[in-house]
């Protein structure tokens, strides 16, 4: 099939940046939608073109590295799908396409497609962990955690951190991001002990990177590849109210 | 020829890590914190390792080529962990896995390493549950196990298809923490591009900054590779699509010796090559063989749908020929015998490149809710890359490129032949042998970091105090910086008419029919003559795009396949020199009548470690002898 990009081009972080359109023929429907960027980069590159920058890894869901706003839509038309696992058989034939990378002051794009998400890490650096030392654990059967809470916690952890959260809500908040780790170790009987200075600390950083407030529209569940629940932001505020 | 001295300790097998730890040199605290350690690579082995470290006091520095250092694709990891709790009672043990990954790995591997990965397996449990890794767990509250290809114990912890991701992001967790107590520094969006030795000894790296393009100079005391493994050289695989092998590379031309390269797993259980576009195989976990039952139609090319081909029409081909373990047999045997079916005509799907993997009976006997609460996200992911629903069809797999058994070699402190030089995880080769076992991936990964590396590592560091910090104002650095921006600049400078991932899939095509599931010495010789062919066509007429002091994909990826064809030399060399058939090394030369592999004890019982002689088609080869003290090396059977 034939489709039309209209693709955000921007040099680099100074660059004040462009949209810019290409005509794609030949396009498959089995492809992925970055097997097409793939595809149309090959092409511009044989055109002496300069390619469009995009971050990807793992091309299966689950390194968090990609992530797109497609057609005004963070990884596209599809449910639960990252940008790498879209496949173009959503498109038709004569589509145009519109191509930006993520929004957010805190995830400022570094060229073309790609973002920092650093602030993502940083949020994770002020308190997203349990403090066991190598050789402080104890025999892990000797905590029993009930198989419900296993399973909640295992439902949060499955966060990928590209960020789809962050570029679909309308104020760039981080409420899911940081509500998906702080349920997922509060529900641990390991990660109890720190709940209170975790859930403190990550918020405070959150407001200092320059994200955004959560106004409880949802969009960052109906968007998110993992679909990570709404619920961690009911129990992150929980933790929030019992941390004082 | 040099007696390549692997440092195992003596004694019985079980004391020997015992032993060694009681006395291992130290390094007192107050001496670790003038220390410097780097680390390249943030997976489960270079994270576990960072964070471990720098709760010890060392100061460490982290690279990683991706944006954040929990990208690493050991994220990707499916299926599980394995540990030796027994919790199970059945009858496991630390001998039981150590003799199950020994013979898995075709006696292949060290026995001495082995018997550490399993001896601290439990450990890793530990650690991983007191980090927050949610583990599947009973009604009970206690934590769930089950069984993984290759053996007939359930061992395996596991996470649904995750448990990759949640171990991995514990250990970036864990090293997250140490970056806010400001004991490790992370540096992300790094290319490593060469190792500066000084004097002998690791000193530093060069990196290549991907945002601005700047050649950085970074310098330590030690230098820790935990790169992962090379099996995307193949160009499909089941790898991320930047996993390389540069970092082998590099530091095989700095004089560590790669040990084994030859030895990739191609595991068995991956979702087909669908089309030409195809960047990349997913894999779909080996426990799903636990449940589903492999199959192809018994007419040849029969394209009728699944549904219609009855019960008795069905070879169900592993409970056929591999009675003992059926579907559960170890990847190498699954992959040959998959194989072995689609060259016979019996493949299913348009390319009749396939074979099923069916549910139906799983489902009939244990209900749905069961086996979706076993591999929920797998099915999900299945259904999403291909569009069918495996609750309902057969799921269609084929064997891909996906672990690289060999790697650097180490001796029993991980430390390369390079003094300083350490490898871990995927990036060495000691404890798989020439088959990989699965959930001993992570788990190898895990103890190399968490357990292993941080006692070693004081060996040579407790030698090291009086040395101050390293100069990054030195020759070799100098010398090391202008070899890599020579190179750069010689790719930016050919201005040809390929890109370099066309020549990616090239390649990846000669190594993937010449040296792939099966090798013979004709095919093998064909492909050392065109890989060398296709590398002197790239050098000649690759265009790559943009400049060098700018973010510039495609200069990462030319420098990544500049660096694969001299792997897929080393590679190739080394299969044509094992004139033996050995777990993913199969020879067509050396089987038996039964087309088993043929293992060649007497000639070839060694571990094959090739030094740089200045050519990567010249390489010197080194035999660290496999001596069996505690197994006696028996014909791998399964039947």
């Amino acid at each position: 099939m034939n489709i039309t990009l209209k693709i955000w081009r921007q040099k680099n972080k100074q660059d004040k940046g462009k949209f810019v359109t290409y005509k794609l023929d030949g396009v498959s429907t089995e492809m992925t939608f970055l097997e097409m960027l793939d595809y149309l980069n090959e092409k511009l590159i044989k055109e002496g073109i300069d390619p469009v920058a995009f971050d990807s890894d793992c091309r299966e869901g689950i390194c968090g590295m990609c992530g797109l706003y497609i057609n005004g839509r963070p990884n596209g038309p599809q449910k639960g799908v990252t940008t790498c696992q879209l496949s173009m058989s959503v498109f038709k034939d004569g589509d145009k396409i519109t191509v930006e990378p993520w929004r957010s002051k805190a995830f400022p794009v570094i060229k073309d497609l790609v973002v920092d998400r650093n602030a993502f890490d940083k949020l994770i650096q002020v308190g997203g962990y349990i403090s066991a030392n190598t050789g402080a654990a104890p025999e892990a059967n000797s905590i029993p955690v009930k198989k419900e809470n296993a399973e909640r916690a295992f439902d949060s952890g499955t966060c990928i951190g590209c960020g789809t959260c962050v570029a679909a809500c309308k104020n760039a908040s981080a409420m899911l991001f940081v509500s998906a780790k702080v349920s997922q170790l509060a529900l641990l009987p390991q990660g109890q002990i720190e709940a209170k200075k975790r859930v403190l600390d990550m918020i405070n950083e959150m407001d200092k990177l320059g994200f955004g407030n959560c106004s409880n529209t949802g969009a960052c569940e109906a968007e998110c590849p993992k679909e990570i629940k709404l619920t961690n932001i009911a129990k992150l505020n929980r933790e929030y109210l019992k941390a004082f | 020829m040099t007696k390549l001295d692997a440092k195992i300790p003596e004694g019985p097998l079980a004391e020997k890590w015992t032993k060694y730890k009681a006395s291992v040199k130290l390094v007192n605290p107050a001496n670790k914190k003038n220390l410097d350690i780097i680390v390249v690579g943030a997976g489960s082995a270079g994270a576990s390792a960072a964070a471990s470290l720098a709760e010890l006091g060392y100061n460490v520095k982290v690279y990683v080529f991706q944006d954040s250092s929990r990208r690493a694709h050991s994220i990707a990891s499916q299926g599980g962990i394995n540990a030796t709790k027994n919790y199970k009672n059945d009858a496991d043990s630390d001998y039981r896995l150590f003799y199950d990954m020994i013979k898995g790995g075709d006696f292949r591997a060290r026995e001495a390493n082995v018997y550490r990965a399993a001896e601290i397996s439990n450990n890793i449990i530990d650690q991983y549950v007191a980090q927050g890794v949610p583990f599947a767990r009973e009604y009970s509250g206690y934590l769930a196990n089950r069984s993984f290809g290759g053996v007939q114990v359930s061992r395996t912890f596991y996470a649904q298809g995750q448990t990759g991701q949640q171990c991995t992001l514990a250990a970036y967790q864990a090293l997250s923490r140490q970056i806010k107590a400001g004991k490790a520094k992370i540096f992300t969006r790094r290319d490593m591009l060469d190792l500066v030795v000084i004097d002998g000894k690791a000193r530093g790296i060069i990196t290549r900054n991907l945002i601005t393009g700047e050649i950085e100079r970074h310098s330590a005391h030690a230098v820790v590779f935990a790169t992962g493994g090379f099996g995307t050289v193949y160009y499909l695989s089941t790898l991320a699509i930047n996993s390389n092998g540069s970092a082998a590379l590099a530091a095989y031309k700095k004089g560590a010796f790669l040990a084994n390269p030859s030895l990739a797993q191609i595991h068995p259980t991956c979702i087909p090559v669908l089309n030409d576009y195809q960047s990349k195989l997913t894999l779909m976990s080996e426990s799903l063989r636990n449940d589903g039952r492999v199959w192809v139609p018994k007419e040849k090319g029969d394209k009728r749908p699944a549904s219609e081909i009855k019960e008795e029409e069905r070879d169900y081909y592993l409970e056929r020929k591999y009675p003992a373990f059926g579907n559960l047999v170890p990847r190498d045997v699954a992959s040959r015998a998959a194989k072995e079916r689609c060259d016979e005509g019996y493949g299913v799907g348009d390319t009749g490149l396939a074979v099923y993997l069916d549910f139906k009976d799983a489902i009939n006997e244990q209900g749905l809710d069961t086996i979706k609460g076993k591999y929920g996200t797998l099915f999900d992911l299945y259904k999403k890359v291909t569009g069918i629903n495996p609750y309902e069809e057969p799921m269609r797999i084929y064997p891909a490129s996906h672990y690289t058994m060999g790697g650097l070699w180490v001796d029993y402190n991980l430390m390369t032949t390079v003094p300083g030089l350490y490898a871990i995880g995927e990036a060495n080769f000691s404890d798989h042998g020439a088959n990989r076992l699965g959930a001993s991936s992570l788990m190898q990964c895990s103890g190399d970091g968490y357990f292993i590396l941080p006692v070693t590592i004081g060996n040579y560091l407790a030698d090291q105090i009086k040395t101050p910090r390293i100069s990054t104002d030195t020759s070799e650095f100098d010398e090391a910086e202008k070899a890599v921006k020579d190179k750069l600049n010689k790719l930016l400078s050919v201005k040809g008419t390929q890109t370099p991932t066309s020549f990616h899939k090239r390649l990846g095509h000669i190594l993937w029919t010449y040296s792939g599931m099966k090798r013979n010495e004709e095919g093998l010789k064909k492909a050392l003559k065109q890989v060398k062919e296709l590398k002197e066509e790239f050098w000649k007429d690759v265009k790559v795009s943009g400049g060098l002091n700018e973010l510039n994909q495609e200069l990462e990826k030319a420098g990544r396949v500049a660096d694969f064809f001299e792997i897929a030399n080393l590679i190739i060399i080394d299969a044509l020199n094992r004139k033996e058939s050995c777990g993913a090394h199969f020879r067509e030369e050396y089987q038996t009548e039964e087309g088993e592999a043929e293992r060649d004890d007497e000639n070839y019982s060694y571990v094959a470690a090739w030094e740089y002689t200045g050519e990567t088609l010249n390489p010197e080869l080194h035999k660290e002898e496999l001596v069996f003290k505690f197994v006696k090396p028996i014909k791998r059977s399964y039947k």
